[in-house]
């Protein structure tokens, strides 16, 4: 068995992204996030690869999709503030079809709002923050571990895809220190680069060339409909979830992912000691959103759902689509930066099923 | 069962995050499921630094403490924040030389060790966290002198083993 080691959420990021094969990293500094960067300007150029401090957030995601078209691995991470001004290239990226891994370790909005965990970034990050019918596949770890693991795989879903894959953290996922482990993984079969990247003629009579232009429609919408097909491949292959206490029927399923899926199973320890059963979802993929998830407890709940977010409420939509009025949904979040304490997530579950009593 | 939910809170430069690590790494080494999590950000800028420390053999599910086990407080503000969130029959272990009111609560165990004072005589005032760390885990048994010990040879600076071992039997020894 590997070693385990006791390492914060950021670090690990930077270590997972390093043995995920990642040559190449565009970072600029922003609180909770900052770590990363950190980590990588000590990492990278010790092993040969590329740490570049860009001048900014838009610098830094335009050199990742140019790394990303000569066909190497590269990664970006910010924070919200940073993850807004890198919009205009994600949009890019996606429709110029490029893999590349962007690390959003989420603060509270909106503006410059503060560095306290939130998860306000959910519609930005799932509905398509930049311009135009794209999609990224946004992968949501709830530990330090599977940071480490969801990192890897980022890398292989965005090569074998072509499409860029954010992994959403916040601040407390990546202060925090727990222990992990970098188990021995199985290169994964993935697409072979050299039909497309643009790495020089190499013997080739014609350019690569990497583009998002497409000034006739019939080519645009052509595109546009191999990107769909690409998502629908997608949304087939590379749902993830966890089911937590749901193997009876329950009173209640709480929805949750990330940080604050943590605290719900406290809550729900803290509610089975009054003899009330709730179980959880935790979406591990947020895009594709795991509906089939709910298919499996839509029988077995009696009260219906509630999403539990540090924010306003943007989940809960994507929960009121599964759930697509078979059975009540409900929302409890707190927001700004605000983390609720199992006690008053126990308490707004008790609130519901009394309302829904 | 072996379940600590632990506070650690002081001034910044007093070595709170470090005392939160040694231990958090000495629950790895025992194989313990453990997490840290630091305050960062404003919170830290109003006088206090923080760390939640979780060792159990449960799984973990919120990092975050807030029904602690046992408190260790080397302020005055750190006291008067986290005083209440110990839970009934709980652990406080205090600074006596920094904090000199009173511990309201009657329904916990309050230790207080002049940890200043015997840490100058051991050599060093910046030993003091380490003082403190020594009687939290004779008193609450979570993880064995030799754990932490161990976590101090692999984590800490070589240097300052020697002293940072004393300040930990010494800190044991009293409340012993």
């Amino acid at each position: 068995m590997p070693d385990k080691v006791l390492m914060k959420g950021n670090e690990a990021i930077g270590e997972a992204a390093i043995h995920a094969g990642c040559q190449c990293f565009f970072g600029y500094p922003i609180t909770p996030q900052t770590e990363v960067a950190a980590y990588m300007s000590r990492r990278m150029p010790k092993i040969g690869r590329v740490f570049l401090q860009a001048e900014s957030e838009i610098a830094a995601i335009n050199m990742v999709y140019g790394a990303a078209g000569s066909g190497v691995r590269a990664m970006t991470s910010s924070s919200s503030p940073g993850i807004s001004l890198k919009q205009e290239g994600i949009s890019y990226i996606a429709g110029a079809e490029l893999p590349c891994v962007i690390v959003n370790i989420v603060r509270g909005g909106p503006g410059l709002g503060g560095i306290q965990p939130a998860q306000s970034d959910y519609f930005q990050a799932t509905k398509g923050g930049g311009h135009g019918d794209y999609r990224l596949v946004v992968l949501a770890p709830s530990s330090v571990q599977e940071m480490v693991d969801l990192v890897q795989d980022a890398f292989d879903i965005a090569d074998k895809y072509r499409n860029p894959v954010m992994v959403m953290g916040d601040g407390m996922l990546g202060q925090m220190m727990e222990p992990v482990e970098f188990k021995e993984r199985k290169p994964a079969q993935l697409p072979s680069k050299d039909e497309w990247k643009a790495d020089g003629l190499k013997g080739r009579k014609e350019h690569h060339v990497i583009n998002s232009l497409y000034l006739k429609p019939e080519e645009l919408e052509n595109q546009n409909l191999k990107m769909q097909k690409k998502y629908a491949k997608i949304k087939n292959n590379e749902v993830r979830y966890e089911m937590y206490n749901c193997e009876k029927d329950v009173d209640f399923v709480l929805v949750a992912y990330g940080t604050i899926s943590r605290i719900c199973k406290n809550a729900i320890k803290l509610l089975a000691e009054e003899g009330i059963n709730v179980g959880l979802i935790r979406p591990i993929t947020l895009w594709p959103f795991p509906e089939k998830a709910f298919e499996e407890v839509i029988d077995k709940t009696k009260y219906g759902f509630m999403s539990v977010e540090l924010s306003c409420g943007q989940m809960v939509e994507d929960v009121k689509l599964a759930s697509n009025g078979r059975k009540p949904v409900y929302f409890y979040g707190r927001t700004g930066g605000m983390v609720p304490s199992p006690n008053e997530i126990a308490d707004a579950v008790k609130r519901n099923i009394g309302g829904a009593k | 069962m072996a379940h600590q939910e632990i506070i650690f809170a002081g001034f910044g430069g007093q070595g709170i995050l470090s005392m939160g690590k040694f231990l958090a790494y000495a629950g790895m080494d025992e194989e313990l499921n453990v997490s840290w999590l630091p305050s960062y950000g404003p919170e830290m800028r109003g006088g206090t630094a923080n760390c939640s420390v979780i060792l159990t053999n449960e799984n973990i599910g919120s990092p975050i403490v807030t029904d602690a086990t046992a408190v260790v407080v080397m302020n005055r503000p750190s006291l008067d924040k986290f005083e209440n969130v110990v839970i009934p029959n709980g652990l406080l272990i205090v600074d006596s030389d920094l904090v000199t009111r009173d511990v309201n609560r009657d329904d916990i165990t309050v230790i207080r060790i002049p940890a200043q004072t015997i840490a100058e005589q051991l050599g060093s005032k910046k030993i003091s966290n380490m003082i403190l760390l020594g009687a939290l885990i004779e008193k609450t048994n979570i993880v064995p002198m030799e754990a932490l010990l161990k976590a101090l040879k692999e984590h800490g600076k070589a240097q300052f083993y020697d002293l940072n071992k004393a300040a930990l039997e010494k800190g044991a020894e009293v409340v012993r």
